[in-house]
């Protein structure tokens, strides 16, 4: 396996698929200064998987480009965690959703853009600007609907509720990672998880929000194997690339 | 106030406004002044954010990256032009919410155009081309207009504008130089937006009410016909630039005037859209009144969180 290309890639298309699920809310946020924000946001996303899923290309050497990675492949090609495929069902989810990833990449990025892969290190560094702002924005939310109503408190303690099943899979590791930290491409990843935790306790113990019992997780993302969810995705994403093979746009 | 005081407040304003003098939000203007801006304005903001809608329905299949991204960023700078337009509304005493509930019970009106629906991919080409290049020409005038938060606004709008209008004709151009489908795509989308585009300037000058007391009142600075002649004149030699065929058999261009003749605009359609008869009217409408509605939970949180911090940090 080329796990060069399999990271970036697994980086890449956690990227789109979050960048699409924050597009969709584009003209239906609940105040117009947040419609703003998701969509400033999604195109940050945007932004990112376009430069991962270019240098995914590269570091393949097949001549695919990057709208060829986010556009062409099939379900169990993409190799996103399951978290950034579910839907946004409200705008309290669409923030947990939210705010659970953020919490995870700013401390991978943190790690990445100390990275010898050059060009990893760069585009990690370039991310991790952005988010910091939007782990700023999705805890504020997240703390705000905890903290705010007796209606919004039980919709965010549901939308956690939901989603906490998705997250262990955000510290999933396997041959890949390790070849690489092995070889000195990427550093190592310890702690990753502990400081996921250290931030999710605080933004949720502010929120007055109970992290779940159950210990039980999902996981298949990084393997291909999805939810029922993704296929609806690419139906939309890939509409026109299939439906008019080969243009240019 | 008596009736020679309010006499000569009007010949200062009107003397302000005639020798170019910009009218700011604490000086004193007539009553009907106001409610025409506010009026105008409000109907701006929210053609601004009704307009996302159309763009948006295309976000989540844009054929590439680039373009998911352009339209990203396009349909983002229309919700700050909403916002700072809102904000210009308020200087005037307007308040932000009720101008929108004018809209969502159907006593706002916003521009007609973003109720047609945006069937193809080229859709995107066309209403950045046609409909942002139409809202240029209309806006570029109010740069000058008498009230100083709208014209400051229009400035920075028209800047983004123009970068809308330039990419809207980019796609259309890749697609005519593009695979026959992709011309008849293109080719389409012009079919159906040319002449909704026409009618955003309004009705003819004859019919148009508010024109002679906005001009006057230098909040409109040319007429509906004179704004539509110019969209015409600089759009025609466009769409032959890049082989696309303007749907008007009365086009010609006029050697002794200098400008393009075209035929007559359906104004029945014109009004049987304003009247709310327009193929998405209904849909644009209700999805405006569902984000409020579907947000309203979300807004009570975020006043009652603000309430609960203010309480907290004054115990503390």
């Amino acid at each position: 396996m080329n796990s060069l290309f399999e990271y970036t890639l697994r980086l890449g298309d956690d990227s789109l698929m979050i960048g699409h699920r924050l597009s969709e809310w584009c003209g239906h946020g609940p105040i117009l200064e947040e419609d703003i924000a998701m969509t400033n946001i999604a195109l940050d996303f945007v932004g990112q998987a376009t430069s991962l899923l270019e240098l995914a290309g590269k570091f393949e050497g097949k001549g695919r480009s990057g709208d060829d990675l986010a556009f062409l492949r099939f379900d169990r090609d993409y190799k996103n965690v399951l978290l950034v495929e579910q839907p946004n069902v409200d705008f309290g989810v669409t923030m947990m959703r939210q705010f659970l990833f953020d919490a995870y990449r700013k401390p991978l990025f943190e790690r990445l853009q100390y990275a010898s892969n050059k060009e990893i290190a760069a585009i990690a560094e370039k991310s991790l600007k952005e988010t910091k702002y939007h782990l700023r924005h999705s805890s504020e939310w997240v703390i705000r609907l905890g903290d705010g109503t007796e209606e919004s408190h039980t919709r965010i303690q549901e939308a956690l509720d939901n989603l906490w099943r998705y997250t262990g899979e955000l510290f999933y590791s396997d041959d890949v990672d390790k070849e690489l930290i092995a070889a000195g491409e990427i550093p190592s990843m310890d702690g990753l998880e502990k400081e996921w935790r250290q931030t999710v306790n605080e933004v949720l113990a502010e929120a007055t929000l109970k992290i779940p019992e159950s210990d039980w997780q999902f996981d298949g993302g990084r393997k291909g194997m999805h939810s029922e969810h993704l296929g609806y995705i690419l139906t939309e994403l890939q509409y026109m690339q299939r439906a008019y093979p080969g243009l240019e746009w | 106030m008596k009736e020679e005081d309010r006499a000569i407040l009007e010949q200062n304003f009107q003397a302000k406004i005639d020798n170019d003098i910009r009218i700011e939000p604490n000086d004193w203007m007539p009553d009907a002044y106001r409610e025409t801006l506010i009026r105008q304005i409000s109907q701006h903001a929210h053609s601004e954010i009704v307009g996302m809608l159309p763009e948006g329905n295309w976000i989540t299949r844009a054929p590439n990256l680039r373009r998911k991204a352009v339209l990203l960023a396009k349909v983002q700078d229309e919700a700050g032009h909403g916002l700072y337009l809102y904000s210009a509304t308020e200087t005037l005493g307007a308040d932000r919410e009720d101008t929108i509930d004018d809209l969502h019970s159907g006593k706002a009106k916003y521009s007609s155009i973003f109720n047609y629906p945006t069937l193809s991919w080229a859709d995107m080409g066309a209403i950045g081309w046609l409909v942002d290049g139409a809202a240029i020409m209309n806006q570029v005038p109010l740069c000058r207009c008498s009230y100083g938060p709208y014209a400051r606004a229009m400035v920075r709008v028209c800047k983004e504008e123009s970068f809308h209008q330039r990419q809207g004709f980019e796609i259309m151009m890749t697609l005519a130089k593009g695979s026959p489908e992709q011309k008849a795509m293109a080719q389409d989308a012009l079919n159906r937006f040319w002449w909704p585009a026409l009618m955003m300037f309004g009705p003819n000058d004859a019919e148009s009410k508010h024109t002679a007391q906005s001009m006057k009142w230098k909040i409109k600075r040319h007429t509906n016909d004179e704004l539509r002649q110019q969209f015409v004149d600089v759009t025609v030699p466009q769409a032959e630039l890049i082989g696309l065929t303007v749907p008007d058999p009365d086009l010609k261009f006029n050697e002794q005037t200098g400008h393009y003749e075209y035929g007559e605009i359906n104004w029945d359609e014109f009004w049987q859209v304003v009247k709310g008869n327009g193929p998405c009217n209904k849909e644009r409408v209700d999805a405006r009144r569902k984000a409020k509605e579907d947000g309203l939970w979300v807004r009570e949180a975020a006043t009652a969180y603000a309430a609960k911090k203010k309480l907290r940090k004054q115990a503390s």
